[in-house]
């Protein structure tokens, strides 16, 4: 669905951001793109829905060369929910919101109304229909904004930090709708730095460091490695160290989760006891 | 923008960078008044070289022709309008000088004027203004909103630009359509910016007063201007540039034009 | 004496149909280090706000109750007279730099304490020491990293020597080793300048070892207050939803299972340790 293939990206500064970085999604994965800030993270979605194009190399969306078409045409595909939803929100009612991207997308009256139901139903904010975005709170700002992508329901949707100032409810909530979507058939990528976050979906992680990418696999193999973690400059979930500090004990280091974690000492315990 | 890059400060420095700001406008106030008490090519020609030993001395000559080059359009416009209209109404054109003459030195006036804008702002940093602004007793909320707004400008450009970014992944076209379409393409750019300016502008004054603002009736200062040897210099030049072009328009004449050259 | 205390505090914003902080008491002693949590809109910015008189000098608005800090009552002084004692570090790094260099910024509030040039000179280079950023001295804040820039920003609070430091979400726009090295500066003035520091944090994975008071609030009340075991550990926290310490959850988890440890681990290092003790067993 989303082919990297050995791209470079140099800002007009003069800023290398990408250094021979390649790639490959399927549909209906989910990916989350790590690392720590400035490791080229945003640099390398922005090149999923045509923002950036490559200075060398090709990005190919099912197929077609995103320096061939249009940003607008590849967002009917790509959808991206950038990191702070005030940089989109400029209308007079959440209505008029959702509807901006559908009507560019050319959306026929009828669809866009029932559309803009569906959506402002999805993300809990029927009641704010009629309200202005600026009336609202961040928190929900951030999901009219989601919504207004999640409209015109595109096959990948990107999500830029979307866990940053968020509490711990607000991201529990995001992170069993990140799944849902995902469920549903979406390709979800999420470009985060929240490795608590991730250790919870254990999805794929795509770890990038200085513009490349330094692992490629699962959360839950990538996140306990210890020379990655060091090579990203990253904090392991907090689960992790505690079971790194006990790895002489012959426990496992690979644990991400709290449940996982209270299974394998309850079992670890009943061993010893049945010991002793 | 090509226009404005002239006019950019670079983090360079070289002896001109550390003149004091208020003597380099002087020397700009002299430039420019001298340019006016002269209609005749050959003492705007010399004016119009006299900025160049300073702009080879500070290493900006690029971006000074640059900016040179930006005010071209202008200039020639001016030079086509006056031109026309000393062809309508030539008796109101000084010293019986043709049309093309006039023109001529009028253009010539301008540029002067433009280069020695750009040499001083490719010269001075905005801290470095402000601090002069500050000393010449300019109200401290005046030079700190300018020096706060120059802080600002790439920060807002990189936000305009992300906006931009933004709208254009939910299918806005900036490019396409008739003027009146894309004028109407631009709110949902300028509203998130003039809305993002608020709140920044919010959040600005709750960091100033929690520093203090307002405090002191007299602020100090961390830095002071301090005029040197160069300065003085720059001082007695501009006197004397100053001396020179009254004295050549009261005293010497008449002085070589354009008129001179043509033949009769 | 406590340098911070609060009685029945209550504040609705102008326009506001109902008070985003009702009947706040509060008492914090002097060279502790607070951590302030809670939902959003717990009412924990405007508590902030309330300590160095932005609340009610610039918001205006209702303030009923009693705030007294290091032993001014906060509504009857200007806030460039509480900014002395109290300091205030906001979320957004960006936001809180207005000069083109980083000394200059650092200067801003002493110059507007009308501080003669030398001391601030040498207040400039203490904080700059202070904040480990002296390299960026000449830097302009556009150039730096938002790790960078929130050192900026607290060096231009400490330059003004405050008793207490306040910071709001001071790492919400920063990565995990970014925060890290905050709270290692923030811990830092806290234990070598015996500067009391108040910290509102949803991070606190990252946050809590260094606290020894937190105070959780929800829909503007106080719910919780005390030390960092008992609050996170209680009951309250967890329906409350605060995202209280990985470590703190597996014990948690541990206990409904029949295993007993120790203390109460708030931080990987210390459950790594009581797991230890108990395993080797």
């Amino acid at each position: 669905m989303i082919e990297v293939k050995s791209v470079y990206f140099m800002y007009p500064t003069g800023v290398e951001a990408l250094k021979g970085v390649s790639l490959s999604i399927r549909n209906g994965e989910f990916v989350a793109v790590m690392g720590q800030n400035g490791a080229g993270k945003t640099t390398l979605v922005k090149q999923f829905n045509g923002l950036l194009k490559p200075t060398k190399g090709d990005v190919l969306i099912d197929g077609v060369n995103t320096r061939d078409i249009s940003v607008a045409r590849l967002s009917r595909k790509v959808g991206f929910v950038f990191q702070n939803p005030d940089h989109q929100l400029f209308s007079e009612t959440v209505e008029e919101e959702v509807a901006f991207a559908l009507r560019n997308f050319g959306f026929k009256e009828d669809t866009v109304e029932r559309r803009i139901t569906w959506a402002l139903n999805l993300l809990g904010l029927t009641e704010y229909r009629k309200t202005s975005p600026f009336m609202l709170s961040g928190g929900e700002r951030k999901r009219v904004a989601l919504a207004s992508v999640l409209a015109w329901n595109p096959k990948v949707v990107i999500l830029d930090e979307p866990t940053i100032g968020q509490d711990h409810q607000q991201k529990e909530t995001l992170r069993q709708f990140i799944v849902q979507l995902n469920a549903q058939g979406k390709t979800v990528v999420i470009v985060t730095h929240d490795v608590e976050f991730v250790a919870e979906c254990n999805p794929r992680v795509v770890l990038m460091a200085q513009g490349q990418i330094v692992a490629d696999g699962e959360a839950k193999r990538i996140l306990t490695n210890q020379d990655i973690a060091l090579k990203a400059s990253i904090v392991p979930p907090q689960i992790t160290q505690i079971f790194q500090g006990l790895a002489d004990l012959g426990l496992p280091t690979d644990v991400i989760d709290v449940s996982e974690a209270r299974n394998i000492l309850i079992e670890y315990f009943e061993g010893e006891r049945s010991k002793s | 923008m090509s226009v404005f890059e002239g006019f950019r400060f670079r983090h360079v420095s070289s002896p001109i960078h550390r003149l004091d700001p208020r003597v380099k406008f002087l020397f700009v106030l002299v430039m420019f008044v001298a340019a006016v008490m002269f209609y005749e090519l050959l003492p705007l020609l010399v004016l119009f070289f006299l900025p160049v030993p300073f702009v080879l001395i500070a290493g900006v000559h690029r971006q000074w022709l640059r900016s040179l080059r930006g005010a071209v359009f202008l200039a020639t416009f001016l030079f086509v309008f006056n031109l026309v209209f000393g062809y309508l109404s030539p008796s109101t054109i000084p010293y019986g000088m043709s049309p093309p003459e006039y023109a001529s030195a009028m253009l010539l006036r301008f540029l002067v004027l433009v280069e020695s804008f750009s040499v001083f702002f490719l010269t001075t940093s905005p801290d470095h203004l402000s601090l002069a602004l500050e000393q010449s007793h300019v109200p401290f909320d005046i030079t700190f909103a300018f020096t706060t707004a120059v802080r600002f400008v790439p920060v807002l450009a990189e936000e305009a630009q992300t906006i931009m970014d933004a709208q254009k992944a939910r299918g806005l076209e900036l490019e396409r359509g008739n003027f009146m379409k894309r004028v109407r393409n631009y709110i949902p750019i300028l509203i998130p910016l003039i809305v993002s300016a608020i709140r920044r502008s919010l959040e600005l004054a709750e960091a100033m007063e929690s520093r203090a603002w307002g405090a002191a009736k007299k602020r100090t200062n961390l830095y002071v201007l301090k005029m040197g040897r160069g300065d003085l210099a720059l001082i007695i030049i501009s006197i004397i540039l100053l001396a020179t072009a009254i004295y050549v328009r009261n005293f010497v004449g008449p002085l070589p034009s354009i008129s001179m050259l043509l033949p009769k | 004496m406590p340098i911070i205390e609060t009685e029945g505090l209550t504040y609705t914003y102008p326009g506001g149909t109902k008070p985003s902080i009702t009947d706040v008491s509060l008492s914090i002693e002097k060279g502790e280090f607070v951590i302030l949590t809670g939902p959003s809109g717990c009412g924990k910015t405007t508590l902030c706000r309330c300590f160095n008189g932005l609340i009610p000098h610039f918001y205006a608005g209702q303030l009923q109750g009693e705030l007294s800090v290091t032993g001014l009552r906060v509504s009857e002084h200007p806030i460039y007279e509480m900014a002395q004692r109290v300091g205030l570090v906001f979320q957004n790094p960006e936001n809180q730099l207005f000069a083109l260099s980083v000394e200059k910024d650092v200067a801003f509030g002493l110059e507007n304490l009308g501080v003669p040039r030398d001391e601030i000179r040498k207040r400039v280079d203490w904080a700059l020491q202070m904040t480990g950023i002296e390299e960026l001295r000449e830097r302009a804040p556009h150039e730096l990293s938002g790790g960078q820039q929130q050192r900026v920003a607290i060096a231009c609070v400490l330059a003004m020597q405050p008793d207490i430091m306040v910071f709001d979400e001071p790492t919400s726009f920063l990565d995990p080793l970014g925060a890290k090295r905050i709270f290692e500066v923030i811990s830092e003035l806290n234990e070598k300048l015996g500067i009391t520091v108040i910290l509102v944090e949803h991070r606190l994975d990252l946050a809590s070892k260094y606290a020894d008071h937190v105070v959780i609030m929800d829909n503007g009340k106080i719910v919780l207050n005390g030390k960092p075991r008992e609050v996170f550990n209680s009951e309250a926290a967890r329906l409350i939803g605060v995202g209280i310490p990985k470590a703190t959850r597996l014990w948690q988890m541990l206990q409904e299972n029949g295993v007993k440890l120790d203390g109460v681990p708030t931080s990987s290092d210390e459950a790594t340790q009581l797991l230890r003790e108990v395993l080797k067993t």
